[in-house]
């Protein structure tokens, strides 16, 4: 009886391990079947490299590039500003503060993980944006400069918790050594501690990323949407996330703004694998 | 234990089933963002008449209200545009026969900043600065100062409206496109909001929306033609420029507590409404 337990529930798990990667082929199957068919109507390199996005339009003009362009500068600038900030939070936390301020930054951390990204995108509308118009005298303040700084919001707190992470396991006897060697503290962290926990910091910022890239409705709050191939970050932009979500409703199954979409969705997956799989050979570089 | 979990799951479908089933008592409208007050109003004093009826209303744009239709998920559709060819063509493929009733008339308003020197434009000027051919606010009588171009998502029928009608003057092969440069917001109080806020931008929107944060452009067919403003006479004695009709689109003739929603909206009671929610009527 006991066995038949045992075997019930290692076999119950199993299939649960398995469920996980066939919901993902299943999604990669399904996307690719709607998307691949956009090919049909415009050829892969006009899709990918096509300066003009007018899907409604007859014929429908479907280029793509301004939205990459779109999302890699919001994703860019996101990664400018939470890079730093992300990292020296991170050596605060598990080298320099005291314990009980340790608990609070933590705290506060996972609290600014639990904002809803709708709720950071409207606070960003009625506060950012005004503020990037007026600061850098633009025609408005809807700009990919205002979706970088929300979204390193969001990207923060994934690369602080698994930063610490990796701060934190690597070896005491690293850091006892290097304070025998009379290394002072600040030495300690910057020659010893860091590079021992580099991949697994490269890891966190790639996550941390990936988290942004993916990012749909604080972005399309107020980056301003316009489908034009960006110059500087002090301009609107359409990012390929806000693209697929704004006009989903519109498009009717079957047609080719239908299918660019879907395609639209795997140029994205393919994104943000990239990323993922980086994140992967950091994370277990270190191991 | 079984037994409890397939009565639950029974119990679901049902309740599943009841919301989203053509039954007698309830129906479910969807469609225009620009008619979402109106039709809203109308289910609330068709409820509070007969009571034990239920209709939902839900907005989203034109085109997602028709392509619910099509697929079968909604029983009315609301739209500020006319169905396309392609859209009909798809729904008689799958058996579903897109029936028009005109509901009302709206007039589309042109809006700046209050702030902003410009009052009144022609249709060309209009085009040209919804086009980016004209990009400066001096070209048009206005201050030295970039023009933020303000535009509904492509899901709204008043983009699309507004592009054939005034982008394109109703020329069917005419090319232009908005300005790739225009910023494309999610709703009409999107809109609004920005404009109130914004001396440099330009929008449009269905009437209903203006309020004293923003300021109505007078408008012209051409230039020796008089500037009209978007007041409900203009619209109604056809001077306003650019107005357009609204409608309901029912799956073949309306027929049991669709077709009395109709006809209340059609009735005196139902122009009523409509006049209160700052649109036109379609019937005098």
């Amino acid at each position: 009886m006991r066995k038949f337990k045992e075997f019930l529930i290692e076999n119950l798990i199993f299939i649960c391990g398995l469920a996980s990667i066939f919901f993902v082929v299943l999604i990669f199957l399904f996307l690719a079947k709607e998307g691949l068919a956009v090919f049909k109507y415009v050829n892969p390199v006009d899709f990918l490299a096509g300066k003009s996005w007018y899907p409604i339009s007859e014929p429908a003009q479907l280029g793509i590039l301004p939205l990459i362009f779109g999302s890699l500068i919001v994703t860019l600038g996101a990664a400018v500003i939470s890079i730093p900030i992300g990292i020296a939070c991170a050596v605060y936390i598990a080298e320099i503060a005291p314990s009980r301020i340790k608990e609070v930054l933590k705290a506060g951390i996972e609290l600014l993980a639990a904002i809803p990204s709708v709720v950071l995108g409207f606070i960003g509308m009625v506060t950012l944006v005004p503020w990037v118009k007026t600061v850098f005298h633009l025609p408005t303040g809807l700009t990919a400069l205002s979706g970088s700084i929300i979204l390193a919001f969001m990207a923060m707190p994934t690369i602080v918790s698994i930063a610490e992470d990796a701060l934190y396991s690597v070896p005491k006897s690293y850091k006892e050594g290097a304070f025998a060697l009379g290394a002072t503290h600040w030495q300690t962290i910057y020659r010893v501690l860091l590079p021992a926990a580099s991949s697994g910091i490269v890891a966190a910022v790639m996550l941390g990323i990936g988290r942004v890239i993916g990012e749909t409705m604080a972005v399309m709050m107020i980056t301003g949407n316009a489908a034009v191939i960006p110059q500087s970050i002090l301009v609107p932009v359409r990012t390929l996330t806000a693209t697929i979500a704004a006009e989903m409703g519109e498009a009717v199954v079957g047609s080719e703004h239908y299918f660019a979409l879907f395609a639209i969705g795997i140029v994205l997956f393919i994104m943000s694998f990239i990323i993922n799989v980086t994140a992967d050979l950091f994370l277990h570089k270190r191991h | 234990m079984i037994k409890k979990g397939l009565f639950i799951l029974a119990l679901v479908i049902f309740t599943v089933s009841a919301f989203a089933g053509t039954d007698e008592h309830s129906i479910q409208i969807k469609g225009s963002d620009t008619m979402v007050n109106l039709t809203q109003s109308w289910a609330e004093k068709y409820m509070e008449k007969n009571p034990g009826a239920f209709i939902a209303v839900t907005g989203g744009g034109s085109g997602t209200g028709l392509s619910s239709l099509i697929s079968g998920t909604c029983d009315i559709a609301a739209s500020s545009r006319n169905i396309k060819d392609k859209e009909i063509s798809l729904a008689k493929q799958k058996g579903i026969n897109p029936y028009e009733i005109k509901v009302a008339l709206d007039g589309l308003a042109v809006v700046v900043n209050p702030q902003n020197p410009v009052s009144r434009l022609t249709l060309d000027q209009m085009a040209g600065i919804f086009t980016g051919k004209i990009s400066n606010w001096k070209e048009a009588g206005g201050k030295d100062q970039k023009i933020v171009i303000l535009s509904r998502e492509v899901n709204s029928g008043t983009h699309v409206y507004f592009k054939e009608h005034v982008l394109r003057k109703n020329n069917p092969d005419s090319r232009e496109e908005f300005s790739p440069q225009a910023l494309l917001l999610s709703s009409s109080q999107a809109i609004a909001d920005e404009i109130a806020g914004n001396p440099s931008a330009i929008g449009y929107y269905g009437m209903g929306y203006i309020s004293g944060k923003q300021k109505a452009i007078a408008v012209a067919k051409d230039s020796q033609s008089e500037y009209i403003n978007p007041t409900i006479d203009n619209v109604l004695s056809g001077k306003y420029p650019i107005s357009r009709p609204l409608f309901l689109y029912t799956n073949g003739e309306p027929q049991g507590l669709v077709k009395k929603f109709v006809d209340y909206a059609l009735s005196k009671e139902g122009q009523e409404i409509v006049v209160k929610t700052d649109f036109v009527p379609a019937i005098k």
